[in-house]
């Protein structure tokens, strides 16, 4: 699961990052977003989505993709 | 009259909570794995780092069995305050609208504040009256609210920063919240950190006393 700010939510850690990168010579860097992943196995990917909504991601604040591995051990 | 303050792990300012209740009511600590609440007539979530904060604060404790307790006597009108990681807590069981995203400078803040009372019409505030400022510390990393257009109506707004002392970039300058039948309020400030002239302020003291009195 790939979570970030939703768009428009306050993201202090995006812009502290995007202020860094120049001050390192990366230019041209525009809407950093800092988010988490989490990783996981799991017998029935269906109930993932459920899984974000009530404890993974806070639907007010962020937003969730679901990205489906085989094998990803 | 009589408080239950919570405990989980990681709590760490429900010692000072319980001392402050105790300054105008009896009260006794409530632990997480249970689900008596003991009979209290009050609930306080006190500040701290439940269950570490793993995932986002306040994500994992809102599923203690306790807390479920706690959401049942809130939805059946007890009056329930959450402080700091308490308030992140009840944002999360969906108790009280919004959620606490980061301070917007990213650092720990540690300060005295002032707020003024919005809505002194809540169980929490009744011994105040609009308008009243008081001076209340701060401590907090993740405390800056947010609402969704439309999620908080300003009479659901209890206390706001004074001008100048918003210390974490909150939404309109938003310190404290009830939900919509104000029994349960959340704030990031620390009124049990103020309930002592000795410690520079006792105007915290007022929310533990308002929800001690009977209502009239």
């Amino acid at each position: 699961m790939l979570i970030r700010p939703k768009a428009g939510i306050l993201d202090p850690q995006g812009q502290a990052v995007e202020r860094a990168l120049p001050a390192l010579g990366f230019e041209g860097v525009a809407n950093v977003h800092v988010g988490r992943l989490i990783e996981l196995d799991v017998e029935d990917a269906s109930q993932v989505p459920q899984m974000c909504e009530r404890l993974l991601a806070n639907p007010l604040i962020e937003e969730y993709e679901v990205v489906e591995l085989e094998d990803a051990a | 009259m009589k408080f239950g303050v919570v405990r989980f792990p990681g709590s760490c300012d429900e010692v000072d909570a319980l001392m402050a209740c105790r300054r105008f009511a009896d009260a006794d600590l409530l632990w997480h794995g249970d689900r008596d609440l003991s009979g209290v007539d009050a609930v306080v979530v006190p500040g701290g780092f439940s269950y570490g904060d793993y995932l986002r604060v306040g994500a994992i404790a809102r599923f203690s069995p306790l807390m479920e307790s706690v959401i049942e006597f809130a939805r059946a009108g007890g009056p329930v305050l959450g402080i700091c990681n308490g308030f992140q807590v009840l944002c999360e069981a969906g108790l009280l609208p919004g959620a606490l995203l980061p301070n917007d400078s990213l650092r720990f803040v540690c300060r005295q504040v002032e707020v003024i009372v919005e809505n002194p019409g809540t169980p929490f505030t009744r011994g105040c009256e609009a308008g009243d400022t008081l001076s209340i510390p701060v401590k907090h990393t993740t405390g800056c609210y947010y609402a969704p257009p439309g999620a908080l109506p300003d009479e659901q707004v209890v206390l706001r920063y004074a001008p100048g002392h918003n210390p974490n970039g909150s939404m309109d300058d938003v310190a404290g919240v009830c939900n919509v039948g104000g029994n349960v309020m959340g704030l990031m400030p620390h009124p049990e950190h103020a309930v002592d002239p000795l410690t520079g302020s006792a105007d915290g003291g007022r929310l533990f006393e308002s929800l001690a009195m009977v209502p009239a």
